[in-house]
């Protein structure tokens, strides 16, 4: 059951490691971005923003970072998967565009009705959408031929990929509502209780649906949920994401300040090592393992060395930025 | 319609656009982040109110130019995948890793440190303020260390070997890096970024002093500026001629496509100041030449043989025509700026710098000339390179993803109707925050939120103001 640890699997580990702490760090921005449309109040949205103003850059840095270390270490994964997930790509791109300047953009244009709360809402959601359908887009398996994509360019498409937009859709949109009980006060924080509780449900019901969809996709998912060994770690995640749900209801029930949204962070943790073991040893699921992609061992080993030295001070000084910016962000006085 | 365009020149195509973008934005915030760090210093070690109030005043325009440039870079990112699937697959393990430590040392260090920089002079105080704005500084330079390395090795490849699944694979990591084009490249680049910044400052000073020759603010940016100007130009002159002739060293193709020498020379081979490069017939028509001088300047020998490209296989040629005029857009622009720092150093020497209209007025005019060069000069180098993706080893044709035509022509759409919308919105809100002139007690972009303005009573402010200056 314990494989040795090889370079390519301790490589696909960063990698998992930093798209994670994206889904982690800039998922709670991009939900929050989705939840705009119901905080009409400029007031609201005013605090909404600065509660993530000083930091959403370094959350969106991770993404480059995922995709950088997937082109430097899995190369034939990124050249394959790029072009399959071609629209989702563009679509995420563009929409991190619009939100991302959002953020400096709003507070300078002078028309009443503010056109980059509009910006940066619908680019949260149709870059968390695009995620979402890359997702569903790369565990029903993309068409290979040779070191080359070799599908259509609507091949994305499905009913599942679509599922699984809207699931994180769901998913990020809850983080978002965590950080707001965590950031702010007052009428905004309790419209945010009231949110998560909708949304857990609907989270609850998109986990439900994802996991039961997922083995229909390919015999070989079920075989790897199932069969021995990987069925002593599979069968524990579903035990865990209702402990971690019932641990999130007393939670919310006793409106805790910042307990539910690192219990949200929980369920996301678990949804996602259900993934890995859904698509462990395959980086492109059925057709590329992490072997076959992997880049020469010197140049996995020379990134390696910066990971080590490096991730740890980013984590450090990540941490403090956010440390100076802790607290609640209260309306009229922002960070003053 | 789209499905009658070729892919690759769509690819291309895309890849231009939103580079050319995106490359205005770091050339800007390289300088304007260093620019920010001086004046921070200058005003822990002066206590003089002005720098603070240019700090914030430039910090403003720095945080909409970031933003910019942070988003439309994700989009370069990711776009070696999608439309450069074959490039990425056999260059990934030697391009990657350079682009993985560009990532991890320094974009995370700016983005770590931005937020500080931006809102939290109050809550972390002045001298761990100054330490973030280095900090973001900082990153601005070794990102643009690694990103040059990353294409100088395209230009000049070497360190590598190549292996069975025809992949480039690194031989030797200190000669993929330091490779022969790399110093020129990143010194000629990083004086572009200070050029380019140093003439936007200077347009801002001199466009607020045409109208009151004696405002504070104004006066301290215009007289930075043309220090900068003119001291950085000459230098930029030559580290652009040793460019030059590395370049002749290492891809002499591009010296032929710049130089516009379709003909070998076998005794001295002329300068052609102007002419229209006629690529099928393998001439220039119309040509203005200086006898010799171009042996002089690339051989420094009047007489010395200079190949062109008849010497050089057909299918391998650079597109001339625009190699050769971006060529020389740079090197007129680069003149110009020269002359700039010229004059304000006569008019310095005279005493009437803040009050020399014409000066001013040549100041106005030349803020954007930085960015047309720096343009014009990654055109020249980019072009120059072609028909070759890595030069002479993979050619563009080959790099490409196996993508149809409507994929990569609406997503060329896509951007160039979602660039022009955001990024014509960031140029108006930044030229309307130059519009206003530096004033007393200026706000940083925190300052400017509403939701934080309005908890800020004036005494506070100026209190604020009292105890750090």
């Amino acid at each position: 059951m314990i494989a040795a640890i090889d370079l390519a699997t301790l490589w696909a580990f960063i990698i998992a490691f930093a798209v994670f702490v994206y889904v982690v760090m800039d998922g709670f921005d991009l939900g929050l971005g989705m939840l705009f449309p119901l905080f009409p109040a400029k007031a609201d949205r005013d605090v909404m923003m600065n509660s993530v103003a000083p930091v959403w850059d370094g959350n969106e840095t991770w993404l480059v970072l995922g995709g950088g270390g997937l082109m430097a270490a899995f190369p034939l994964a990124y050249a394959v998967l790029m072009p399959a997930l071609y629209t989702p790509m563009i679509a995420m791109l563009i929409g991190l565009v619009f939100r991302g300047v959002a953020f400096e953009f709003r507070w300078r244009t002078t028309s009443a009705r503010n056109r980059w709360d509009i910006a940066f809402a619908s680019g949260s959601l149709l870059a968390t959408l695009a995620q979402g359908v890359a997702l569903g887009a790369i565990l029903q398996g993309v068409h290979v031929e040779g070191r080359h994509y070799a599908g259509g360019w609507w091949d994305w498409l499905s009913l599942f990929s679509l599922l699984t937009g809207i699931a994180l859709m769901i998913g990020y949109s809850l983080l978002g509502a965590t950080w707001l009980i965590l950031k702010t006060e007052g009428a905004l924080r309790e419209k945010a209780y009231r949110l998560s509780w909708v949304l857990l449900f609907a989270m609850l019901a998109a986990i439900a649906v994802v996991s039961i969809a997922t083995p229909f996709l390919s015999i070989q998912y079920a075989q790897r949920w199932f069969a021995w060994p990987n069925v002593a770690l599979a069968a524990p995640v579903p035990i865990a994401v209702a402990a971690v749900t019932a641990l999130l209801m007393r939670s919310l029930g006793q409106k805790q300040d910042s307990r539910p949204f690192f219990l949200v962070l929980a369920l996301f943790a678990l949804s996602y090592a259900g993934l890995g073991i859904s698509m462990y040893p395959f980086i492109v699921p059925q057709s590329i393992t992490i072997w076959q992609a992997a880049a020469p061992q010197n140049s996995q080993i020379f990134m390696l060395v910066g990971v080590a030295g490096l991730v740890p001070l980013i984590l450090g000084y990540t941490g403090w930025a956010y440390w100076v910016f802790r607290g609640k962000v209260r309306a009229g006085s922002g960070y003053h | 319609m789209l499905s009658n365009l070729d892919p690759i020149v769509l690819a291309r195509a895309q890849f231009a656009f939103t580079m050319s973008f995106h490359i205005v934005f770091p050339a800007f915030s390289i300088g304007l982040a260093s620019y920010l760090a001086v004046l921070e210093a200058l005003w822990l070690w002066t206590g003089r109110e002005v720098f603070i109030n240019l700090f914030h005043y430039w910090l403003k325009i720095f945080a909409i130019a970031f933003g910019m440039g942070v988003v439309s870079g994700i989009v370069m990112s990711y776009q070696f995948g999608t439309n450069w699937s074959a490039f990425a697959d056999k260059t990934g393990p030697v391009i990657g890793p350079l682009m993985a430590y560009e990532v991890l040392t320094a974009f995370f260090l700016e983005a770590g440190f931005l937020g500080v920089m931006l809102f939290g002079l109050d809550r972390v105080g002045p001298r761990l303020h100054f330490f973030a704005t280095l900090m973001v500084a900082t990153g601005t330079l070794i990102s643009a260390f690694w990103i040059l390395s990353a294409n100088s090795w395209m230009q000049t490849p070497t360190g590598y070997a190549v292996n069975s699944d025809g992949q480039f694979v690194v031989a030797d990591w200190f000669k993929v890096i330091f490779n022969p084009s790399f110093p020129y490249r990143l010194v000629h680049m990083v004086l572009a970024a200070y050029l380019t910044t140093s003439l936007v400052v200077g347009a801002v000073g001199a466009y607020h002093l045409l109208r009151d020759p004696h405002l504070a603010g104004p006066r301290v940016m215009f007289s930075m500026a043309m220090w900068m100007a003119a001291l950085v130009a000459p230098i930029q002159i030559l580290a652009g001629d040793q460019h030059g002739l590395n370049t002749l060293e290492h891809q002499p193709a591009k010296v032929m496509a710049m130089e516009g020498h379709y003909q070998s020379h076998k005794d001295g081979a002329p300068l052609i100041l102007f002419g229209l490069p006629d690529q099928a017939a393998g001439r220039v028509d119309y040509a203005i030449e200086i006898p010799k001088l171009s042996s002089l300047i690339l051989k420094h020998s009047l007489d010395a043989p200079l190949a062109g490209l008849d010497t050089v296989p057909r299918e391998n040629w650079p597109p001339v025509p625009i190699t050769f005029w971006s060529f020389r857009i740079m090197i007129a622009l680069g003149f110009l700026i020269f002359g700039l720092g010229l004059f304000s150093l006569w008019t310095r020497w005279r005493g009437t710098l803040f009050d020399s209209r014409p000066l001013h007025i040549f100041a106005l005019t030349m803020g954007p000339a930085g960015f047309i060069a720096v343009l014009a000069g990654w055109i020249t180098t980019e072009t120059g390179r072609q028909p070759f993706t890595v030069y002479g080893l993979l050619r563009t044709a080959d790099a490409a993803s196996p993508l149809a035509a409507p994929a990569v022509g609406s997503s060329l759409l896509a951007f160039v109707v979602v660039y022009f919308i955001v990024f014509a919105a960031g140029a108006i809100y930044i030229l309307r925050l130059m519009a206003a002139s530096p004033h007393h007690g200026e706000q940083g972009p925190s300052g400017d939120m509403p939701a934080r303005a309005a908890g800020i009573t004036p005494a506070s402010g100026v209190a604020g103001q009292g105890a750090l200056s």
